[in-house]
């Protein structure tokens, strides 16, 4: 009985939280209802039909596949590299550091509206400079460079955090198996994939699950500011465009059936992560 | 349209915020705070009787009346309490069109003691729209909703959610006259069968601005002809050849170079008399003269005569700067350019095609109007009446149009206006409103109803972007748009059938 009664406030939370709302968004899926919430009609699976046939949200799968990839690699690989750089100084560590943490603190909207403002076309600093060699800036007809300045203003915010995490793990890892290898002549790189990399591992695959879900659920504020989906819908990911849909089109029944198809496509990416990829984790 | 720059801001939590579920709407006199007195106070007077044992069945129908007629004794006396209704309105002004706004709602809750006006800004117009939507449905919507021109046929499928303003002013016994209203303004927001159903608030419509110092830089005569587009063509030309960057540019592309060039040529933009008569309209944007006229500005662009800034008015700061020549904007742009220009310019009729039969007619509306929402008590819709008055007299609408540059919503206050000399210290400002009367609005130009438009157009942009960018013809683009427009109206249908 103790244990129930210790448990039961994580459930409700889980529950009220968690399996209700992802039950409604269920039901709600085969309904098209007014906006209003007047009536409703019941549908079947028609919002899937409706959705499955448009190239655009077809298209929205592979926007978003480019964009998480992108986004977590790069956020990643900068946070390592910055990582092991920041883990080997031994002269103003902490300045560094702290430095380097500082960017997590800027929310997404805000980082989207200074990422914005650089690359302004009009009178921003970066596209100013560009245009100086030669060329020119234009993301808001461009789709790829709207791809590259999204993922940039995504990923800035997210290196910080990573970085946290890299670090911590660089520290971790015992310095006599580091310095053992070194006397046996390994140099700086050799270590680094054949220690120190594999050693990092769970920190790696952590921060795998988590920025995947992250370039999934919370860029939304970046891709809001910066280019509202655009153009031609080459920045809206399935997110974007649950929004975009329920919040604009006022479309609730499509925008329902879109979370649910995004739960299942989490639920399948998750799976994927925890059967094939944490096998190569060492702990 | 409004006249500040609004970037949509940061929306989190969108997944399951739709999920609320909706509270049958609130009853004057059932607020929780009157109802429970009211129950304790019922209660104790039965008990009272209850212990006296022999209680006719006439006497307890007596003994019920007198319990309602306390209860209802207790709410008046509770209502009575609050010294003023008080009327909340949800709007998406901000910036100077907010302090304008606020300064209305003062002078009105000072000339009287009855009602109390409570003015909040509830984030831009798709913000605001949403938030009365999501209020609605938890059963807490406010009063008066300002909605943009483009969420009209959402607000008029919701039959059940608005109360229409004749049925609110005919209640509140207050003399009202729907004729007063300018007819292309009214018209927007009026069933076919003439009912009037929310009150026209800010009301724009595009209009040409010419930077004349730059015409004569590129050695033009300023004050030639630009009333057709051919005549446009020429003047581009010519400040193309004389180097200027930006020969010309414009704001809110699909309702200046879409909506209301089809209405300017008395062309349908969709069937049904452009969604007017029925939920079952098309989109018929991809016509010859629309294609030709989104064609020629592509060529424009890929000439480098028509520079294309973003969606909303981004292209007004190019104007403002002295940087473009040209610009198609609202006319309630014009407060902006006249603080900020530091060059010689003038308003000109919005240009048309010469060889298109019936052109000009007249533009159509851009803007806003104020929706009344279901589920509050007669009395506060007394206020809402009283309210509404105030804002259609002719001294605040006279104002409103001068402070802004949006239309005067009523004729009295158009020839107010004119009588105050105002169109002659600011030459241009009486074109929007001239470019609106010339004609009688037709089937084609009387305005547009379209279910999810305010997604409609940002296809629009996107395909028009395409076209901007060199990607896709004209055919190619609107074929596309119209296309894809339709299935989101089908779905509107469905949802309203």
């Amino acid at each position: 009985m103790l244990p129930l009664l210790l448990l039961a406030p994580q459930l409700l939370v889980s529950v009220v939280f968690f399996f209700w709302p992802a039950w409604q968004a269920v039901h709600q899926s085969l309904y098209i209802p007014d906006p209003f919430g007047l009536k409703s009609q019941f549908v079947w699976l028609g919002n899937f039909e409706f959705l499955l046939g448009d190239q655009y949200y077809r298209s929205s799968f592979w926007t978003t596949a480019v964009f998480s990839v992108l986004v977590t690699a790069v956020s990643m690989s900068f946070a390592l590299w910055l990582a092991v750089m920041a883990d080997r100084l031994i002269k103003g560590s902490t300045t560094y550091r702290t430095l380097l943490i500082w960017p997590y603190a800027v929310a997404p909207a805000v980082a989207g509206v200074l990422w914005l403002f650089l690359f302004n076309t009009r009178v921003g600093l970066v596209s100013w400079y560009l245009a100086q060699v030669g060329y020119e800036w234009n993301h808001v007809l461009n789709p790829n460079e709207a791809m590259g300045l999204v993922v940039l203003a995504s990923s800035w915010g997210r290196i910080s955090y990573n970085f946290l995490f890299f670090l911590a793990g660089l520290q971790a890892i015992p310095k006599s198996v580091v310095e053992a290898a070194a006397i046996d002549g390994a140099h700086f790189w050799k270590r680094f994939w054949t220690i120190v990399f594999p050693l990092l591992s769970p920190i790696t695959f952590f921060l795998l699950v988590v920025n995947v879900v992250y370039a999934f659920f919370e860029t939304f504020g970046v891709i809001h500011t910066i280019t509202s989906g655009g153009p031609q819908q080459a920045t809206t990911i399935l997110v974007y465009k649950v929004y975009a849909d329920g919040f604009v089109g006022q479309d609730l029944g499509s925008s329902a059936a879109q979370s649910v198809i995004l739960l299942i496509v989490v639920g399948i990416l998750t799976v994927v992560q925890f059967r094939y990829i944490e096998r190569r984790v060492h702990y | 349209m409004v006249e500040s720059l609004p970037r949509d801001g940061p929306c989190t939590d969108v997944l399951f915020t739709g999920l609320c579920r909706r509270s049958p709407p609130q009853q004057f006199g059932s607020r929780p705070a009157n109802a429970l007195r009211a129950s304790t106070f019922a209660a104790k007077e039965r008990n009272g009787y209850a212990s006296y044992p022999y209680v006719t069945k006439e006497e307890k129908l007596v003994l019920r009346k007198i319990s309602v007629a306390s209860l209802l004794s207790v709410t008046m006396f509770v209502g009575a309490a609050h010294a003023a209704t008080e009327i909340q309105w949800w709007h998406a002004f901000t910036g100077r069109l907010g302090e304008l706004l606020a300064e209305q709602v003062e002078k009105f809750n000072a000339s009287q003691s009855d009602y109390k006006v409570i003015a909040t800004h509830k984030g831009n117009y798709s913000e605001t729209l949403n938030a009365g939507i999501a209020a609605f449905r938890a059963g807490e919507q406010p009063h008066l909703l300002q909605v943009f021109e483009v969420g009209t046929a959402t607000m008029m499928a919701a039959s059940g959610a608005i109360k229409p303003i004749y049925e609110v002013m005919t209640e509140a016994g207050i003399e009202w006259d729907p004729n007063a209203y300018m007819g292309a303004v009214k018209g927007y927001y009026t069933t076919t069968d003439g009912r009037m159903l929310s009150l026209p608030y800010n009301s724009s419509t595009p209009v040409l601005y010419v930077n004349r110092d730059l015409f004569e830089k590129a050695g033009l005569d300023p004050d030639m002809d630009l009333s057709t587009w051919e005549q446009v063509g020429k003047a581009l030309d010519g400040l193309k050849g004389a180097a200027i960057g930006c020969p010309l540019t414009t704001a809110w592309q699909s309702w200046v170079h879409l909506e209301n060039m089809s209405a300017y040529h008395n062309t349908p933009f969709a069937t049904k008399e452009n969604g007017f008569a029925g939920l079952d309209t098309e989109l018929v944007f991809n016509g010859a003269l629309h294609v030709k006229h989104i064609q020629t500005m592509g060529d424009w662009a890929k000439d480098g005569k028509f520079i294309y800034a973003g969606r909303r008015n981004e292209g007004g700061a190019n104007f403002r700067g002295g940087e473009c020549a040209l610009f198609t904007e609202s006319s309630a742009g014009y407060a902006g350019v006249k603080a900020e220009a530091q060059f010689e310019f003038e308003i000109r009729p919005l240009p048309y095609w010469s060889d298109a039969e019936g052109a000009p007619q007249n533009t159509i509306i851009g803007g806003a109007s104020l929706w009344v929402l279901s589920g509050h008590g007669a009395e506060d819709y007394k206020g809402v009446a009283a309210f509404f008055s105030f804002l259609s007299s002719s001294d605040i609408q006279a104002a409103w149009h001068q402070n802004t540059g949006y239309l005067p919503i009523t004729m009295a206050a158009a020839e107010q206006t004119k009588a105050e000399g105002f169109y002659k210290e600011n030459p241009g400002t009486e074109i929007a409103g001239m470019q609106m009367t010339a004609k009688a609005p037709t089937p084609n130009s009387k305005g547009l109803r379209l279910g999810s438009f305010d997604q409609i157009r940002g296809i629009i942009d996107e395909e028009l972007e395409a076209v901007w960018a060199g990607d896709k013809t004209a055919q190619q683009a609107l074929d596309s748009a119209t296309q894809r427009g339709n299935q989101l109206l089908r779905r509107f249908e469905q949802a309203n059938r």
